[in-house]
């Protein structure tokens, strides 16, 4: 059994406990334990059950590369799947459930899997489920559905806050072990500004667990010592608990702070991510023990050889009374020295090599350990809990000579740098044949704007897996003075792939390469041999390396077990693409503060205020919210929009136009320039007068209208779509700073320096009158002109146009009067019936005229001789944006869908999105078409439903009878008519 | 997130701060062009894989548009320079020869 030991656990805190739950039973550990030791010290060895067999699993590793110990942490708005539960610490109160397991975690009836385990082999998914093609969707997704995904999505919203940091610095340093320090410490003492981040919640890495001695210290002190000369350097930052997620372009890096997740509830942010750009980034991640091959690796109380060696000496856990150490070098000879000097057995260490010449060994056999050299684990004995091994030649075909009881089997078939940080910018990779592993190839680092190194690489995660050669590493690359390890000589490892080398079938099905996705032997070699030559598509056909872990332990086996089933050499088969994140991030805190009101700027207009006041539904638009409709007591939306449209056709209304885009364009040139930008003729209008227009891309395409104003001999000032005034304004700087850059023209978006009032209706002149200050007669001030000065003593710009139909002044002023001039309306207009309307209703009103919205009527794809608007485009111009696009042959085709407008025969609403079916099929089944809705409203003014949509044909179709589909599968007759449905003549708004 | 040094107002300014504009000194071709010439200039795009010429705008920033020189592989910047530029100054184009030297030049 795993249990706490009576003494040692330099990281333990014996004077604190701290309970907390698994599935619901009470159980204790102490203040520093992760929530792996405390679970191993009250001898859970069970934690979970894997994706796809359902297997047992238990913990294999002690730090972030653990595949099988993921749980759910925490209850209602702090629930989170997944955790791993060795880099989770222990608090008081912590509770966890175990996943992928039904309806126990003890008897799951998902286990059946195993024991069909021979049909599902790699590529299962492609192979079953292509045929019959409709059984997908009616029998096997549904069943996949039930039976697949890892742990539970949490219920409800997050409670906890999560923020952003920014930081500078010309040194981001990964990893707190003993190399990541040093380098910290040189280069801090030299001046430079070093951030220093390390994932766990304790600085030095393994170097105080092997026991290694630095500078003539113990390694525990030497670390402390060297953070305390760190603390004191002011342009140093330490961060403990922050996870390097990625490195992307020119020097940025993203890094996770778990901030508060070891003491939830306290206030602080539960997580900080960290947006850093750095001058140069150094990774000092360290290297990760990888598993062996061998038969029931997976079964739980197999477990890294290191892992053991920190449970051991960091939280004084055993993971077993009886612990076989299976290896193919000499670092894991430390494991089995550590366990004896525990006083807990070690009945033999398996060793795959045949001659055995180092001073580990040498130690061990003189501890009075048996070693047995040329063995092979044949396979682990056990269901739920390791009961023993089989040992047999590593030479051999699996043949047993003995068999050894145990309760723990700890193996190491060597280390694997962590290249992570240095690959996720194009950092390359060689194959160093001596420690079998693949490290940093330092001639082709990643590169950043100058084209120079980016990320350096030093220590074990540069294949310097000593103490002594990783602290000569950093000495090389950053100078500093000499810090020098004491240095344990170690003999060759021996790169062993499968255990024993010449296994069958049999025992290739049980050895697990990809814990977490259930991955095995059996599974590459199959894919290999189905012509799956490229690692990249192994992976995916075989899900090798795709989960939570992302192949931290043992891709590389994975990667040598595919070249040996290609007969090729392993650096040719390469790897897989390292990508960010390093570990996962939550959502929490990529979102950051970015969440409820604070998720985007908000733009309000100076009248917002009052809209919320009085009731307004507000709809976003853009960034902006705009009052949809002002409901009273009693009213629903619909019921409000039709009131105040028919208020504004009958007496008088007001909208709250300030969002409407603005912009200045003034300069010798201004006229000239406005030409190419608009499709008709801007420069010829008079000062003092207004003209709609219509701007284009460059290929012929409808991208925005407004009414412009000529201020002066000189200036205009455009006004655009409310979504577009910072994309027009843009287009317009674009041609004139990169096309016609010696035109002397100058532009200024003004949308938020004016405050603008549509005051509509056949009272609309009486309002505006009574307020005083400017003559706004018919005479004065006719349709289609404006004039400068004052209404009740605020100064004011009314122009004479007319998105409604009515009678209409849109009065701009500047916006800090916005709010007295809307109120001074209001009031003025009391007596003659004024209402506020909302957006909606401006939409019917102008549905109603026949006036086009950009984004109904147009989507990118509509010219303006589509909409009918051909008398809005100059036939005398040379040039214009979009005129030489409208010039190509199939946007003069009669085939082009154009505006019309429809009148269901029974007076309803065609709905929205409807499409105008034609006869025939296309290839797909589908009903042929032959135009669509683009804007349907119910018209309260005519008391039917009115539509504009585009129709082949257009106008000439006048008087047909079509049909549009509908969701349902109905259909709606309607007849094409014209598209101005109220006051044709357009008397009202003249008036 | 590249980072690119602003040649009006001296920012190195991230990549947030900016809006891409794609690739730099097209001719623009109007009415009169051929069909062939409209499609090029409206379409066809170099996207090399190596040394590459786009368009970027300060909007965050001063709101000015300039040209940038930098490789797609690398993402190497070999230069910024201001939009009122017929063609890539000759220094740059001398600096990403000497760097590239099979570039073969910016048209």
């Amino acid at each position: 059994m795993s249990t706490r030991l009576q003494k040692g656990g330099r990281l333990i805190d014996r004077t604190r406990s701290a309970s907390f739950t698994f599935n619901g039973k009470r159980l204790s550990g102490f203040a520093g334990d992760t929530l792996a030791s405390s679970l191993l010290a009250n001898d859970q060895m069970l934690v979970g059950r894997s994706f796809k067999y359902h297997r047992p699993r238990g913990i294999v590793a002690s730090g972030a590369e653990e595949p099988n110990a993921l749980v759910n942490m925490g209850e209602g708005g702090r629930f989170e799947p997944n955790q791993r539960v060795t880099t989770t610490e222990l608090f008081d109160g912590l509770t966890a459930t175990s996943q992928n397991h039904w309806p126990s975690l003890e008897f799951d009836v998902g286990v059946v899997n195993n024991y069909a385990a021979r049909f599902l082999p790699a590529g299962f998914y492609y192979k079953t489920f292509m045929f019959p093609r409709f059984a997908w969707k009616h029998v096997f997704e549904p069943i996949v559905r039930q039976s697949a995904g890892l742990g539970k999505v949490p219920q409800g919203p997050e409670v906890d806050r999560y923020e952003y940091a920014y930081a500078f610095c010309d040194l981001f340093i990964v990893g707190g072990g003993i190399a990541g320090l040093q380098a910290a410490l040189v280069a801090g003492q030299a001046g430079s500004r070093v951030i220093l981040v390390e994932q766990t919640a304790h600085w030095g890495g393994r170097a105080p667990v092997d026991g290694d001695v630095i500078d003539g210290k113990p390694a525990d002190q030497w670390v402390k010592d060297t953070v305390q000369a760190l603390e004191k350097l002011p342009n140093v930052t330490l961060r403990l608990r922050t996870m390097a997620s990625g490195v992307y372009d020119h020097g940025y890096v993203l890094a996770d702070e778990k901030v508060a997740d070891h003491t939830p509830g306290d206030g602080r942010p539960r997580h900080r991510l960290w947006r850093i750009r750095a001058g140069k980034i150094i990774s000092a991640q360290g290297a990760i023990e990888r598993p062996l091959s061998f038969a029931g690796n997976d079964i739980p109380g197999v477990m890294l050889a290191s892992a053991v060696r920190d449970y051991v000496v960091n939280f004084a856990v055993s993971p077993g009374d009886r612990t076989v150490v299976v290896t193919n070098n000499d670092d894991a000879y430390r494991t089995a020295i550590a366990l004896k000097e525990a006083g807990l057995e070690v009945p033999a260490i398996i060793d795959a090599r045949t001659s055995l010449t180092g001073d580990l060994p040498a130690k061990a056999k003189a501890m009075g350990i048996r070693v047995e050299a040329g063995r092979a684990v044949v396979k682990v004995k056990g269901g739920k809990r390791v009961t023993g091994v089989s040992i047999g030649l590593q030479a051999g075909e699996g043949a047993v000579l003995e068999d050894i009881a145990c309760d723990a089997v700890a193996m190491s078939g060597g280390w694997s740098p962590v290249v992570h940080l240095w690959s996720h910018c194009a950092g390359k990779l060689v194959w160093d044949e001596a420690q079998a592993h693949f490290r940093p190839d330092p001639k082709r680092p990643p590169t950043n704007q100058d084209g120079a190194a980016m990320v350096a690489i030093v220590g074990a995660a540069n294949g310097n897996l000593s103490a002594a050669a990783a602290l000569a590493d950093v000495a090389a690359q950053l100078g500093g003075s000499a810090v020098t390890a004491v240095e344990v000589p170690e003999a060759a490892m021996l790169a062993v792939w499968i255990m024993p080398q010449g296994a069958g079938p049999a025992l290739k099905m049980k050895m697990w390469l990809d814990y977490q996705n259930d991955v095995k032997v059996s599974d590459v070699q199959l894919a290999a041999r189905e012509g799956y030559t490229s690692v990249e598509h192994t992976k995916r056909y075989t899900t090798l390396g795709m989960a939570t872990d992302q192949g931290k332990l043992s891709n590389i086996n994975g990667l040598a077990v595919l070249a040996g089933a290609l007969n090729d050499q392993i650096p040719n088969v390469g790897t897989t693409t390292f990508r960010p994140p390093y570990t996962p991030v939550p959502f929490g805190a990529l979102a950051g503060e970015s969440r409820g009101e604070i998720f985007q700027p908000l733009r309000k207009s100076p009248m917002h205020g009052w809209h919320e006041a009085h009731n307004a539904y507000l709809e976003p638009v853009g960034l902006w919210r705009r009052a949809y409709c002002y409901p009273r007591a009693g009213e629903n939306h619909e019921q409000a929009v039709n009131r105040e449209i028919l208020n504004a056709r009958a007496n008088v209304g007001m909208l709250d136009a300030s969002t409407l885009g603005k912009i200045i364009v003034k300069g010798p040139d201004a006229g000239r320039f406005l030409d190419m930008l608009y499709t008709n003729v801007m420069s010829n209008l008079g000062i003092g007068k207004c003209r709609y227009g219509l701007m284009c891309n460059e290929q012929g395409f409808l991208s925005d209208d407004g009414v412009v104003i000529r201020l002066s001999e000189d200036s205009w000032l455009c006004h655009t779509t409310t979504g577009g005034a910072d994309r027009i304004h843009g287009w317009m700087e674009d041609w004139l700073q990169c096309e016609w850059w010696d035109w002397k023209v100058y532009t200024a978006n003004v949308t938020e320096e004016y405050a603008q009032i549509a005051v509509a209706g056949p009272n609309a002149r009486k309002v505006l009158e009574k307020l005083g200050g400017m003559d706004v007669s018919k005479e004065t001030l006719p349709f289609m002109t404006f004039a400068d000065g004052t209404l009740g003593g605020l100064p004011v710009r009314v122009h004479r146009i007319s998105f409604s139909g009515e009678l209409s002044y849109e009065i701009a002023t500047p916006a800090s009067h916005g709010l007295a001039l809307w109120e001074a309306l209001i009031e003025a207009g009391q007596e003659f019936g004024v209402m506020p309307y909302g957006t909606e209703a401006m939409h019917i009103m102008r549905a109603e005229k026949g006036f086009i919205m950009i984004g109904d009527e147009t989507d990118g794809t509509v010219i303006p001789q589509d909409l009918n608007l051909g008398w809005a485009i100059s036939k005398k111009k040379a040039d214009y944006l979009g005129k030489r696009g409208q010039e190509r042959t199939h946007l003069a085709s009669p085939d082009r869908w154009k505006l019309a407008g429809f009148e269901t025969l029974t007076g309803g609403v065609i709905p929205d999105g409807s499409y105008i079916i034609a006869d025939g099929h296309n290839a797909n089944g589908q009903r042929n078409t032959q135009g669509r809705v683009t804007s349907t409203y119910y018209s309260p003014t005519l008391k039917k439903g009115i539509a504009m949509g585009l129709i082949k044909g257009g106008m000439d179709r006048l008087g047909d009878v079509v049909e549009f589909n509908t969701v349902a599968g109905s259909t709606v007759k309607a007849k094409v008519v014209d598209p101005v449905f109220y006051d044709k003549d357009g008397e009202k708004g003249n008036a | 997130m590249l980072i690119l040094e602003c040649p009006y107002c001296g920012v190195k300014a991230e990549e947030t701060e900016l809006s891409p504009g794609y690739e730099a000194h097209l001719k623009r071709f109007g009415p009169g062009s051929s069909p062939e010439e409209f499609e090029a200039y409206m379409f066809a795009r170099k996207n090399p894989k190596g040394v590459h010429f786009e368009r970027w705008r300060h909007a965050y920033g001063c709101g000015k548009w300039f040209l940038a020189a930098r490789c797609t592989a690398t993402l190497e910047v070999f230069g910024t320079y201001p939009a009122q530029s017929g063609e890539p100054p000759a220094d740059l184009q001398a600096k990403i020869k000497a760097k590239r030297p099979n570039w073969e030049g910016y048209k």
